[in-house]
């Protein structure tokens, strides 16, 4: 088989199936792309030279994937790009883990990303940033920058991350690949390390909505040790595939096309909305008007659940110990050496909200204000099918460009963070390029376990358009 | 404006030291100053979402059964410092 790299998962599911190719020969040879173009791209922080794969008659059988380093695979390092867990090796597998193992996929390294998730650029990893394969002065977007950039560069068929606020969405924009987060619930988050309990979800990062369709259907369901994680049958992604689209009713935020969006990028979208007017899909302008307190209060509750989720790191039982003459200095010392800068930002902020004199006037307040964000989207989502919006303000921007102002980092997120704090379903799907040739992504919204909406949606922008088949070359 | 000695006491509550050429306390006092913004929304008589899940029925329960757990001899390998089974900690008890 010929430009293994190129294809699409499913297409080489399809020759392991019908005996062109073996699980072995796959796995082997992205390897092989993986030991010269990683040390450039750095998206990889941890490689496997083997894996057995499990005997599995799954649409997926026979094909490596690679994890965002906060997922825990039962004896491998997670690391979740800190120094505090630099030597740690899970004692379990994730839900999701155990999932891509029994259906007979291999896994092939973990990714580079910002440490804990607390980031949009992949910049605050303790192994040194990920760099876009489109361009490798610029960043591969965050904190799934590591898989993104694994994906994009065709180092790997497909791969997971986790998304908070736009994690796996914004990365998949930058480096022109689909990122997916489902519903809040659809997938397990047992052995996800937590960020924030009530914001993360584990989602596919792949080259097209097909196979983010079959790894969605792979890795989704309830789950016994995740109590958060939904009951309900999704019956099966992939029948989403191949659907007309001609009576959708797609719903475009004004707040979500204001000042702070890139020309170039507006630029993309508009076409991209076009597209849809002649698939004869209607479309309307809606509004969203809590959408400008979506950051702060983010910031606020996400912030204070990574620091209640981030008490466990203190040196006791796993992870890197300062050793010291007291508890309380073994503590400090060991969380101020081991925990990065953002990290320590986030920690402190988190605590502040939460403490004593502070919690009614920010903790309790953005929980408020969450609710007239979901309310929101509850309201729209009774007038359209779904929503369509850029999903970053700008295309890949500089290493370095932003890493010294927190708040303008922070800001990269706008238009993805809302629908984590509402818990809705959204997709990421490359719809052109910028005079530079870096990826631009569009947005699909849909309300609550309503993928099969985006599925649909994406699907037919990627019958008729190929953004998503162009690959970079990497020097 | 959030001062240094709220910082310092915050920093220990979170067990975390903030050195003063780290520059966090500038850092903060933007952050919050920004946050503050959500001060505009009326709140009133609206209640908090704790949960996603408040329309779910109750979380389903199982039965209280006795498993055997293989885990403890991964947990420990993990252990910065070991005595026979027990993580080894500075005296706690003077």
């Amino acid at each position: 088989m010929e430009n293994l790299f190129a294809k699409p998962a499913f297409e080489l599911a399809q020759a392991v199936k019908n005996k062109k190719i073996s699980a072995r020969e796959i796995f082997t040879f992205f390897q092989k792309r993986i030991a010269k173009y990683n040390p450039a791209l750095n998206a990889f922080v941890d490689l496997y030279d083997t894996w057995p794969v499990e005997p599995s008659s799954s649409p997926l059988a026979g094909l490596p994937i690679a994890l965002k380093d906060n997922i825990c695979i039962k004896g491998k390092n997670v690391t979740c790009a800190s120094r505090i867990l630099s030597s740690h090796r899970a004692v379990y597998d994730a839900t999701v883990v155990k999932k891509i193992k029994s259906a007979g996929l291999s896994l092939v390294g973990t990714t580079n990303m910002d440490e804990f998730a607390f980031g949009s650029s992949t910049e605050n990893s303790c192994y040194g940033p990920a760099k876009n394969p489109w361009n490798q002065n610029r960043v591969p977007g965050g904190s799934s920058g590591g898989s993104a950039a694994a994906v994009a560069a065709r180092l790997v068929p497909f791969a997971l991350g986790s998304d908070t606020a736009g994690s796996v969405r914004q990365p998949a924009s930058l480096c022109g690949v689909v990122g997916f987060k489902p519903t809040y619930g659809r997938v397990s988050r047992f052995g996800l390390v937590a960020f924030g309990s009530s914001l993360d979800q584990i989602g596919p990062i792949t080259t097209n909505i097909k196979d983010c369709a079959y790894l969605l259907d792979l890795i989704s369901g309830p789950d016994d040790f995740d109590s958060t994680a939904d009951r309900l049958d999704s019956g099966s992604f992939n029948k989403a595939l191949g659907q007309d689209i001609s009576s959708l009713k797609i719903g475009l935020p004004k707040e979500y096309f204001g000042q702070g969006l890139n020309p170039e990028v507006k630029d993309k979208i508009l076409q991209t909305i076009s597209f849809f007017k002649k698939k004869k899909a209607k479309i309307v302008e809606v509004s969203l008007p809590h959408t400008e307190y979506a950051i702060p209060a983010y910031y606020v509750i996400s912030s204070s659940e990574a620091s209640s989720n981030l008490q466990r790191f203190d040196g006791i039982g796993y992870g890197k110990r300062e050793v010291c003459s007291d508890l309380f200095q073994t503590y400090q010392r060991s969380r101020t050496l081991g925990f990065g800068k953002e990290t320590k930002r986030r920690v402190i902020l988190g605590t502040y909200s939460l403490s004593s004199g502070y919690y009614d006037l920010y903790y309790l307040r953005a929980l408020k204000v969450r609710r007239l964000i979901k309310n929101d989207f509850d309201r729209v989502f009774k007038e359209v099918d779904a929503l369509l919006t850029p999903t970053s303000p700008t295309v890949a921007f500089k290493i370095g460009e932003k890493s010294q102002d927190p708040l303008k980092m922070y800001l990269s997120d706008v238009y993805t963070i809302s629908a984590n704090l509402a818990g809705v379903p959204a997709v990421s799907v490359p719809c052109g390029f910028n005079k530079d040739n870096l990826p631009v992504g569009v947005q699909f919204i849909a309300d609550a376990f309503c993928e099969k909406t985006l599925i649909k949606l994406a699907d037919a922008f990627q019958a008729e358009t190929d953004f998503h088949k162009k690959i970079p070359e990497i020097e | 404006m959030i001062n240094n000695e709220t910082i310092k006491r915050i920093a220990k509550l979170a067990r975390v030291e903030v050195g003063q050429e780290e520059n966090l306390s500038a850092e903060l006092d933007k952050i919050i100053a920004y946050v503050d913004k959500l001060k505009e929304v009326n709140t009133e008589g609206i209640e908090p979402l704790r949960t996603l899940q408040e329309k779910k029925e109750a979380v389903l329960m199982r039965s209280d059964q006795v498993k055997k757990d293989e885990a403890r001899q991964e947990i420990l390998k993990n252990a910065p410092d070991l005595t026979d089974n027990f993580f080894k900690v500075p005296r706690v008890i003077k």
